[in-house]
């Protein structure tokens, strides 16, 4: 087969418009941190290129290696109990009637909700003086305060994360688990299967697909998590709840340190993509 | 391998308000034999199916095997294996351990187990894959798979089959469906075949069960459902086309048709007030050009050439009849003509059944 296939280079028109919306989204904002990333932006006009030097900076900066450190337990307690529990939750959802509508109705609430709101809800929730939950641990004798204590601030952000985000993995889980036909349950029964191995032999290896989604869905958004501990916590005490997006706003818009800022954007960038290709690479299908 | 009892055995599914989904019934399945259930979609054959494997527990009536009282057992409980219509594998397992799952849960140790599944896949020709994943498996081996999940356990009663051939490719199909019957001969299971494929079901069993809306209308081997239907539902079911029905009368101790005497094959009187009609099979009833001994008027509508047949659509008063005719050669006639029907070939049927 020589035919020689025509050729019309016509064709990249059609590929354009997705060419410039990237161009614009993505491709031209890294390389505007790129470009900084390497310069010392002293005014306006005014800019010295200075290679690798923010890099090395940020490399050897403590405070950033503290905000990395806490980032990952962060994001690691996060996927460990919101994948697990999540799973439990859409094991426990009845299967059909006005009950499951119900459940979901209720599981998916604080989905619903603003990322700031929620951050104001349990700021409002924690507190000792008014709040419901601060209130009545307070009374029961815990020393909570989550505005003092760097353990009850983190502790609090990690279950509001929780209370806010498990539910999209049930919700993702449960509508793996309505798509397991039923011959598969029966088959299992017959045989004599227990509970544990249909779960570890059916519903698990169907789940796998949905359960990669949430795995990455949830490592990327805690990865990036800003807003609720911005209204909780402020990334208080000290830097108790001061992750990375936070530490890295700071530096930017705060102190304006451009350059460091635009290197260490691109670091996280790094850490992201290369956590979720591991991530990816772990879970995917074993084909 | 056990005898299957069903006693008064009838189900109602919550909901479904005051009818059956299966009418209460009384019947035996014996040791060994190869039963189909046959019947169109919704007749409450699968219903029937996972009664007996006790996936559903029925509304009244007892189920046993050999004597025995199951009907208060769970399916791990009953010695039964099922294959579905959809093949059921367990994706992340290799074969070898699909096949010895249910013999694991079990509590069977390694050494016997090996043997017993390496025994099966022997069988069913699956010894090459053993060791690979079963989910890389095409869909004829996963049904395999599934059967020798069944076959795996030495205390299995019967096999049921849940319209198993589905999903299979049609070359396939047949390839699968000598293997049942082979494994059939060699370990003289009982087998229970549910479809509503009246080719699959005539070809796989001994005993044909005609089932219609919720209820076992016939049971016989495929020579006396095509023969002596016991319903019209059979008549209509078994056979392409369906066996044909023409209303009669009932006058003077016999049957007519348009005022002719019709000697049929049933030799006693119908009910009084019953519906009446002839029963006859397109392979059984003729063209005749003059009037005689059952034979009526009728008239050619159409006529099908199909090569080695030809099918001739009659109109036979206002009801439309077809004839099969083998090796007719001859041109028929275009116009009024006559149709015969053989005596011994024809029953009478009052409302839906046959009369004897």
């Amino acid at each position: 087969m020589s035919a020689t296939k025509p050729v019309n280079q016509r064709a990249w028109w059609f590929v354009l418009p997705v060419l410039v919306s990237v161009a614009f989204s993505a491709l031209v904002p890294l390389m505007t941190i790129v470009n900084y990333s390497v310069q010392d932006i002293l005014g306006p006009d005014q800019a010295v290129f200075v290679g690798m030097e923010w890099y090395k900076e940020i490399l050897r900066d403590p405070d950033l290696h503290g905000a990395l450190y806490r980032q990952l337990i962060f994001t690691a307690a996060v996927l460990a109990i919101e994948i697990p529990l999540g799973i439990t939750l859409a094991l426990a959802i009845p299967e059909r009637g006005w009950r499951a509508s119900l459940t979901l109705v209720l599981l998916a609430m604080p989905l619903l909700i603003p990322w700031n709101v929620v951050g104001t809800i349990w700021q409002i929730f924690a507190r000792g003086d008014i709040g419901l939950l601060g209130y009545v641990l307070t009374q029961l004798g815990v020393d909570y305060n989550y505005s003092q204590h760097p353990t009850d601030a983190w502790v609090t952000v990690l279950v509001m994360d929780v209370w806010h985000w498990t539910p999209l993995v049930a919700l993702l889980s449960y509508a793996a688990l309505r798509a397991i036909p039923e011959p598969f349950y029966q088959a299992a029964r017959i045989d004599g299967a227990s509970r544990w191995a249909v779960f570890r032999y059916i519903e698990l290896p169907k789940m796998r697909g949905v359960l990669t989604i949430a795995l990455l869905l949830r490592l990327m958004d805690s990865f990036m998590i800003y807003t609720e501990p911005f209204v909780l916590t402020g990334g208080g005490p000290g830097t108790a709840t001061t992750f990375l997006s936070q530490y890295l706003t700071q530096k930017a818009v705060g102190q304006f340190d451009l350059g460091p800022a635009a290197a260490f954007s691109l670091v996280y960038f790094l850490i992201i993509l290369l956590l979720c290709f591991v991530l990816y690479n772990f879970m995917k299908d074993p084909q | 391998m056990a005898r299957i009892d069903l006693q008064d055995l009838g189900h109602r599914y919550p909901g479904g308000g005051d009818s059956w989904a299966l009418r209460p019934m009384t019947m035996t399945w014996n040791d060994g034999g190869a039963y189909a259930l046959l019947g169109p979609s919704g007749c409450g054959k699968t219903t029937l199916l996972n009664i007996i494997s006790g996936l559903i527990a029925p509304t009244r009536g007892k189920v046993s095997f050999d004597g025995r009282d199951v009907t208060a057992l769970p399916p791990e409980a009953r010695n039964i294996a099922q294959v579905f219509q959809f093949p059921v594998v367990y994706d992340t397992m290799t074969v070898f351990d699909n096949l010895a799952f249910p013999l694991r849960n079990r509590g069977w140790d390694q050494a016997r187990l090996r043997q017993r599944v390496e025994e099966v896949a022997e069988i069913l020709e699956l010894q090459a894959d053993l060791g690979r994943r079963a989910r890389s498996l095409s869909a004829d081996q996963k049904q395999k798979i599934s059967l020798g999940r069944g076959l795996v356990r030495p205390d299995v009663a019967a096999v049921l089959f849940d319209e198993p051939l589905t999903v299979i490719d049609p070359h396939l199909k047949w390839l699968l469906r000598r293997k049942l019957k082979q494994i059939h001969q060699q370990l003289k299971l009982s087998l229970l075949y549910v479809t509503h494929d009246q080719t699959e079901a005539l070809t796989f069993a001994d005993h044909v069960v005609v089932m219609s809306q919720g209820e076992i209308v016939q049971i016989g081997t495929p020579e006396q459902l095509f023969e002596t239907p016991a319903h019209r539902f059979v008549g209509h079911f078994i056979g392409s086309p369906g066996m044909n029905f023409l209303a009669c009368e009932w006058s003077a101790g016999a049957a007519t048709i348009a005022g002719v005497r019709v000697e049929t094959s049933s030799s006693q009187s119908p009910p009084a007030g019953a519906a009446l009609s002839i029963g006859v099979r397109p392979e059984y009833l003729e063209l005749a050009s003059t009037a005689g001994p059952n034979t009526i008027p009728a008239r050619i509508a159409a006529v099908r050439d199909q090569g080695i047949q030809k099918m001739v659509q009659l109109e036979v008063g206002s009801t439309l009849a077809w004839a099969k005719l083998r090796n007719a050669t001859a041109a028929l006639p275009s116009d009024t003509t006559f149709a015969r029907l053989p005596p011994a070939r024809c029953a009478l049927y009052a409302d839906e059944r046959r009369v004897p």
